[in-house]
């Protein structure tokens, strides 16, 4: 339990995937103008990530890890070279599907998202996950708490920099700063105040 | 009223078809130095109240004196102490030479000596800090054609009372050149930023040039000397550490430790807080959130324990004193742009500073002082927090109304 603990901690804050990874930067840029909207998105991320991190880990250790195919006869093959290319098929059959499942039972948010939900197949965050959880060798337990912490770190990262953008609405930005390029300050800015986390070890 | 003339009879030549129209900024800066400015409120909303942005930033900048001065005293007993107890003569350097020439001493029962030797290295740091910082402000008030602003003046004191006494002056002027650009102006001038200038500064030195600016060697100006801080020396074992180094909780609270140039008597901070409260410039809510955000995270450690970190043993009443918690409670956190603007907002934005405080020198050993960052967290979510509250606030009227 304190294992789990100290794993879901770690995944939000400390190794916090949008900043101290920089990773899902289109949509954490694109999509972070409103705090709603930015609520919403990230809760998407946060179901994908929680689905998507265990299924390919199942994948992965009954398919296509050295030896996985054993109970086939198949004690030689090696498949985990296919790992990028599953991984991604997973990701954008959860993503479809939760755009199905949007649409029918939350239309507003739906439209809320619009472009960024088919988005979230490409985004790095996700597949990030994924390829983390088996670079690190995560058992199953863990790989569903490292979905759900990711996935909460990112939504935390995108909804604190909706916050900052919404606030910062009433700013006098020069003209050639406006837009992306003093989001990348805020961020870079953002991530040195998430530098407080950096060494705390769990 | 001889300088009012003077000032009248410029005033054509920088106001609009004037030849120094360009440079109205500076005229307008040093108009608003001497006199208070005669514009008024000409749209809604009116608020008739004496006090203005000028007022409230020279009220800081007060409010921060008696820390400075204490501050200054303590560097200088620190050294004098480590001096006496090294055996050796003097400090060198042209400090030490100013020090010779005036025949100050390095006495450490003497306050004079003390205190003087203090201002040899706030003093510097400060001409610096006004010169490079006031430089960009200028220069972006006449670029961008703002108004140079008062702001300046207590960000460039808070950021000198942070940095360790040692830290070259060069990078003193690096550090307020990042805090007063990036920090601030980028988002248009004082009011339009979203952190604290003088703790992006101060951040920017921590993670630029960590060997200046942290560690053990840093606090006490005198070669060779290493002293750990209270905090860093809670860290290796807890209240017995910092009571064997000969620092008892009284020293901690007048600030007489190893520390930053002013952040560290408490008792300075808690005449400053008065003062702040008394003329209701600072927020009580920030503070009184940041004081329960901490002594509650602080019991919390305190019960959970731990047998490898000694740092969880703690008590509260020695965090409130040891550091710049009680500096960054009162005169950071309270920085009325970067905080929250809800009145229940700022209970919580207190609170979440006081305990990732107390969460950022407790479990990591990375930044023994957990202020500095601690505050800019809560500047990073501030918006954040205001938003829920205004959600709530209009659920629960819309609750009533329906």
């Amino acid at each position: 339990m304190e294992n789990y603990l100290s794993l879901l901690v770690r995944s939000i804050f400390i190794e916090n995937l949008a900043l101290s990874f920089f990773l899902g930067m289109c949509t954490f840029l694109a999509v972070s103008k409103q705090v709603e909207t930015a609520l919403g998105l990230g809760l998407a991320v946060v179901v994908v990530q929680t689905i998507t991190v265990p299924t390919n880990y199942l994948i992965y250790t009954l398919v296509l890890q050295e030896g996985a195919l054993s109970w086939a006869g198949l004690e030689e093959v090696d498949l985990s070279f296919l790992g990028l290319i599953t991984y991604i098929g997973v990701i954008a059959a959860m993503v479809q599907i939760l755009e199905m499942a949007l649409d029918k039972y939350f239309p507003a948010l739906y439209h809320a998202l619009g472009i960024f939900l088919p988005l979230i197949t490409v985004n790095c965050a996700i597949l990030g996950g994924s390829l983390f959880m088996v670079e690190r060798n995560y058992d199953f337990g863990e790989s569903v708490v490292y979905g759900l912490g990711s996935g909460l770190g990112w939504a935390l990262a995108i909804v604190a920099l909706a916050g900052v953008r919404e606030k910062l609405k009433y700013s006098d930005v020069p003209d050639g700063l406006q837009g992306l390029g003093i989001t990348f300050i805020i961020v870079g800015l953002m991530s040195l105040a998430f530098m407080s986390f950096s060494g705390i070890q769990l | 009223m001889g300088l009012r003339k003077i000032l009248d009879d410029l005033e054509p030549l920088f106001s609009k078809g004037g030849r120094l129209h360009r440079f109205e900024a500076l005229y307008e800066m040093v108009d608003t130095i001497f006199y208070s400015p005669a514009d008024r409120t000409r749209s809604a909303p009116h608020l008739r109240d004496g006090i203005d942005l000028k007022r409230v930033m020279i009220y800081v900048f007060l409010a921060a004196m008696p820390v400075a001065i204490m501050g200054m005293y303590n560097i200088g007993l620190q050294a004098n102490t480590a001096l006496q107890a090294m055996e050796l003569s003097g400090i060198g350097g042209w400090r030490g030479d100013i020090i010779e020439m005036l025949g100050i001493g390095y006495d450490p029962d003497s306050i004079g000596a003390c205190f003087w030797q203090g201002f040899l290295y706030f003093f510097p740091a400060y001409v610096v800090t006004m010169v490079v910082g006031g430089f960009w402000e200028v220069l972006f008030a006449i670029i961008r054609n703002h108004e140079v602003n008062e702001g300046f003046f207590v960000t460039s004191l808070l950021y000198v009372l942070v940095l360790p006494p040692t830290v070259p002056l060069w990078q003193v002027g690096m550090g307020i050149s990042f805090g007063v650009v990036i920090g601030k102006e980028v988002f248009g001038g004082t009011g339009k930023n979203f952190l604290n200038p003088a703790l992006v500064g101060r951040a920017f030195l921590f993670f630029a040039y960590p060997a200046q600016n942290s560690g053990d060697a840093v606090w006490t100006a005198v070669d060779g000397f290493s002293g750990a801080t209270p905090l860093a020396l809670a860290y290796e074992g807890g209240v017995d550490a910092i009571m064997a180094a000969g620092v008892s909780w009284n020293d901690a609270f007048y600030g007489l430790i190893q520390g930053t140039i002013g952040a560290e008597s408490t008792i300075a901070c808690l005449i400053g807080a008065f003062f702040l409260l008394y003329t209701r410039i600072a927020s009580w809510r920030i503070m009184l959130g940041c004081v329960i955000g901490l002594a509650a995270m602080s019991l919390l450690f305190n019960t959970i324990g731990s047998d490898t970190n000694p740092m969880f043993a703690l008590p509260w009443h020695w965090h409130f004193v040891l550091g710049g918690f009680a500096f960054g409670a009162i005169y950071m956190a309270t920085d009325p742009v970067s905080a929250c603007m809800t009145s229940t907002g700022k209970l919580y934005y207190g609170a979440l500073i006081g305990v990732m405080c107390a969460l950022i020198r407790v479990v990591n050993p990375a930044y023994p002082e957990g202020m500095m960052l601690a505050i800019l967290f809560g500047n990073v979510l501030a918006p954040l927090i205001d938003y829920f509250v205004v959600q709530a606030n209009i659920r629960r009227r819309q609750k009533r109304h329906a």
